[in-house]
């Protein structure tokens, strides 16, 4: 069994206990101390730009030309706090509670309660930082509500919130990079980790303008890398979102939880041509006041307009009457594909059902629903070119979010003394279903609010030496060169591109919204096959001299098809339903997932041995202040 | 559909460039501009040649890190919009596109479209944003913001710092992008301590990173894919006076 190490005592004092007895580092000997940040998402912007604030030296890394292209640009929605601003019966512990059930209880209540806790400064850290949040006339902060919760908690910037928050977070950044000792490395990718006596103590990089790779040594290694829900091919994801960090940490020791736990995104955009590269995001605000419907005739083709609202079923209205349109983000998105896998699917290529936003716009008036959600009115107009104010938006089903990622303990520190995991890229809070909003949430707690006391309670109890060389340094340099000199060498006739097309259609058809022991089975041959091929016949053009983007890809596919086996090998472990991970074989009467919270009340952590064997570590999970129940949404 | 493409090739900073032409005769109307490259990637990869650079990568609109000049088009040939929004029903069947870089003496070229514009970074790295440090803020509705104020701030802030405002100006002015930033931050009671100096560092990065000054032709605001408007350029001149 894994340590978490949370504090003793009632949940709703052990962060302020915690904080009170962490160890702390004077300031004149903070500026002794590196600590290099890998990723400058808000996770990774945010810890870089606090810690420097406290005076320690930080090394940024970012594979982007400039921190600001981070993926959490692209969150819509918004966040979510416990303000309780609307008097709607909002608390911390409200929140606390929908948080835990939301994920299925499967997530560790401590790491949940600190969530919510935290929820509160992060809004007043955004606000000071000059992020333009929804207002209303009175001047006071607006809200509004989100999947999964009857409260009115989310804070937003338009559909762009995550884009405001980022802006925040790289502004911060950016500052320390010009008053503090933050140094800057655009176009950097982390290749491998640097371990030295089992504690984490640096990384080896590629310059990827330039080819130059070298190795970077300090006293903590944070990696703030995000989700690779990309590795299903098509995804919400930007193009370049990878697990490369991830998984080279997990190769050099670093144990990986829940990793078969990936939310399908139900407001996507359905995939229309096999040339396409991604399904974009609608961010799920929409769901407060657009209405969810396939035709009640299976393969009926008529234009939406002109089906009669008697032939129209409203499913997720019909199914859960009390959640309504507004379900957690896995049960509306299984519910989807249950409609669209019995013929009612909609659009040419029938792979998506109907969001329709005509009753809202008769009840408020078109200038409002504009107001509300104007901007996303018009990216669907921009990509699919059609007009949702007349006709009804297509929706389906995408991978999103990675609830799973490296396992972290109560201070955010993976198994690996030094090696601290920050945002999408861990696992601790979402459990096996996050709800919408608190991921940006997620990101900004840990990077601002969390990390900075945990990593200079870590540093106060080691020596500062990030100067000194280490041979494990030079070695995993030279174990990277190899690596990419290996994919250069192989010359074959397939590119990285149709080899992750293929990885997305095996994990898609058979570690999709449903999974079942046969399918897994099958998918665990299958991506045998794959990685044997892939090494036998990759074809990266060029050299690792200069700009590569082939080369890129390569090595984040080649990375994706090793990680796939272990998504699968969880996927088949875990032999209950829960949150997003559904087993066929166990669900209830209804068609819901079934828990089995005897014997797998734990969070499956994963330890990969040679020979490509995985080794299952447990944490056990202890619901305290929230009883077990069945999750309902009726 | 087909297309003919005549794409600017080039293999480094220091290298000559010159258009290439591609001809591709199986694309499909709903593809991306992004996609369509993608395509055409593969098939030089296949024949062995080397691949096109762009950049790319939320393909949504929002991360501003793609774009390139089409037929003359910063970015797109559709209003407002990025390369990546930007779709083959915008051409005609058997139309003949050019493809180039962003030009600007600020956005040196690394390799073929794609361009390095660290330039921006360092402006902002001069001043725009707020000095507070994690755990100074005081409540958020201690500080009340106009909805009205909220929104145009918003409006601002809303850059995705892609570079096209620059593309598009015959002075290669990058006056849209920091007038932006100095707006948003100034029109904010928060951001209102630190204006004066925040102008004035702000506006001599951009004098040296080689930006040129801006003569108000607007043609910033038309190609401007978060319809960031020029009145935030007038504010930042004012900032600057009072500064």
């Amino acid at each position: 069994m894994l340590n978490s190490k949370v504090p003793l005592g009632p949940i709703k004092d052990k962060w302020t206990q915690y904080k009170a007895q962490a160890k702390l580092i004077n300031p004149s000997n903070r500026r002794k101390y590196k600590v290099i940040v890998v990723g400058t998402g808000l996770a990774g912007s945010s810890v870089a730009a606090s810690l420097s604030e406290l005076g320690f030296q930080v090394d940024a890394f970012t594979f982007h030309e400039s921190p600001r292209r981070a993926h959490s640009v692209a969150a819509q929605g918004g966040i979510n706090a416990a303000k309780d601003y609307k008097n709607d019966g909002d608390s911390v512990w409200r929140m606390f509670y929908d948080t835990v059930k939301g994920g299925d209880f499967r997530s560790r209540e401590a790491n949940v309660y600190r969530m919510a806790e935290c929820s509160l400064a992060l809004i007043d850290q955004a606000v000071a930082q000059g992020v333009p949040f929804a207002r209303e006339y009175s001047g006071y902060l607006s809200n509004r509500s989100f999947g999964g919760v009857q409260v009115s908690r989310t804070f937003y910037a338009r559909g762009q919130t995550g884009q405001q928050l980022l802006q925040g977070a790289y502004q911060a950044l950016i500052r320390q990079s010009e008053v503090g000792q933050l140094k800057l490395h655009t176009r950097h990718e982390m290749l491998d980790l640097v371990m030295d006596k089992g504690k984490a103590k640096g990384i080896i990089s590629r310059n990827l303008d330039t080819g130059e790779m070298k190795i970077h040594m300090a006293d903590a290694v944070i990696l703030a890398t995000g989700g690779y829900g990309k590795i299903y091919y098509l995804s919400t994801l930007a193009m370049n979102c990878n697990a490369t960090a991830i998984w080279r940490a997990h190769l050099r020791g670093a144990y990986f939880a829940a990793p078969s736990w990936t939310q399908f995104h139900p407001t996507s955009l359905p995939q229309l041509g096999e040339y396409q590269s991604k399904l974009t995001l609608m961010s799920e605000s929409l769901r407060n006041d657009g209405r969810i419907w396939v035709p009640l005739k299976a393969g009926d083709s008529r234009e939406p307009n002109s089906i009669p609202e008697t032939e129209r079923d409203y499913y997720l209205e019909r199914k859960y009457p009390s959640f309504g349109n507004l379900a957690p983000r896995d049960i509306s998105s299984r519910a989807a594909k249950e409609q669209i896998d019995n013929g009612h699917g909609v659009g040419p290529l029938k792979n998506g059902v109907y969001l329709d936003f005509k009753d809202a716009i008769q009840r408020e008036g078109k200038g409002v629903i504009q107001k509300r959600y104007g901007n996303l009115f018009d990216m669907y107009k921009k990509i699919t070119g059609m007009d949702a104010y007349e006709t009804p938006m297509m929706i389906s089903p995408s991978a999103h979010f990675s609830m799973g990622g490296l396992w972290v303990d109560y201070e955010l520190m993976s198994n690996i003394e030094g090696l601290f995991v920050l945002g999408e890229a861990n696992f601790a809070d979402h459990g096996a279903n996050r709800l919408g909003a608190n991921s940006l949430l997620q990101a900004c707690v840990d990077g601002y609010f969390i990390a900075p006391h945990t990593i200079m309670n870590y540093l106060a109890g080691i020596n500062p030496n990030s100067s000194e060389s280490s041979q494990a340094g030079e070695k995993s340099l030279h174990e990277s060169k190899d690596k990419i000199q290996r994919l250069l060498k192989i010359k074959g006739h397939k590119t990285a591109e149709e080899f992750h097309k293929a990885l997305g259609k095996i994990l898609y058809q058979k570690c999709g919204l449903l999974r079942e022991k046969k399918k897994l089975l099958e998918a665990k041959e299958a991506l045998k096959v794959l990685q044997e091929e892939f090494y036998q016949n990759l074809l990266v053009p060029g050299d690792a001299e200069a700009i590569n983007f082939e080369l890129e890809k390569a090595g984040r596919v080649e990375d994706y098809l090793g990680l796939a086996q272990l998504i699968v090998e969880d996927a088949l472990q875990r032999e209950e339903s829960c949150g997003a991970h559904f087993r066929v074989e166990h669900q209830t009467a209804e068609g819901e997932a079934q828990r089995n919270d005897e014997a797998f009340k734990y969070v499956s952590v994963w330890e990969s041995l040679p020979e490509g064997k995985f080794y299952l570590h447990k944490e056990e999970l202890e619901f305290e202040a929230i009883p077990l129940t069945e999750r309902s949404y009726k | 559909m087909n297309l003919t493409l005549n794409i600017w090739r080039q293999e480094s900073a220091s290298a000559k460039g010159k258009f290439e032409k591609y001809y591709l005769d199986d694309l499909d109307s709903h593809m991306s501009v992004p996609e369509m490259l993608d395509h055409l990637n593969e098939k030089l990869i296949k024949e062995g040649k080397d691949p096109i650079a762009f950049d790319s990568d939320c393909r949504e609109g929002i991360c501003g890190q793609c774009g390139f000049v089409i037929n003359g088009h910063i970015h797109s040939p559709e209003k407002h919009a990025t390369t990546c929004q930007t779709h083959l029903r915008s051409f005609i069947d058997g139309e003949e596109l050019y493809l180039e870089p962003f030009r600007a003496k600020a956005f040196p070229i690394k390799k073929d479209l794609c361009i390095d514009r660290k330039a921006f970074d360092r402006i902002i790295a001069k001043g725009g944003y707020i000095s507070v440090n994690t755990g100074q803020a005081p409540e958020a509705n201690s500080i009340l913001l106009s909805h009205e104020t909220a929104e145009s701030a918003f409006d601002a802030a809303a850059c995705i710092g892609c570079g096209a405002c620059v593309a598009s100006c015959k002075n290669a002015s990058a006056a849209l992008f920091t007038g932006a930033k100095i707006a948003h931050l100034a029109m904010l009671p928060q951001g209102k301590m630190e204006a004066e100096k925040r102008v004035k560092n702000m506006v001599a990065q951009m004098d040296a990173e080689g930006f040129g000054s801006c003569t108000f032709t607007k043609a910033c605001e038309a190609v401007c894919p978060q319809h960031i408007s020029i009145a935030h350029i007038v504010t930042m001149n004012r900032e600057y006076w009072k500064a």
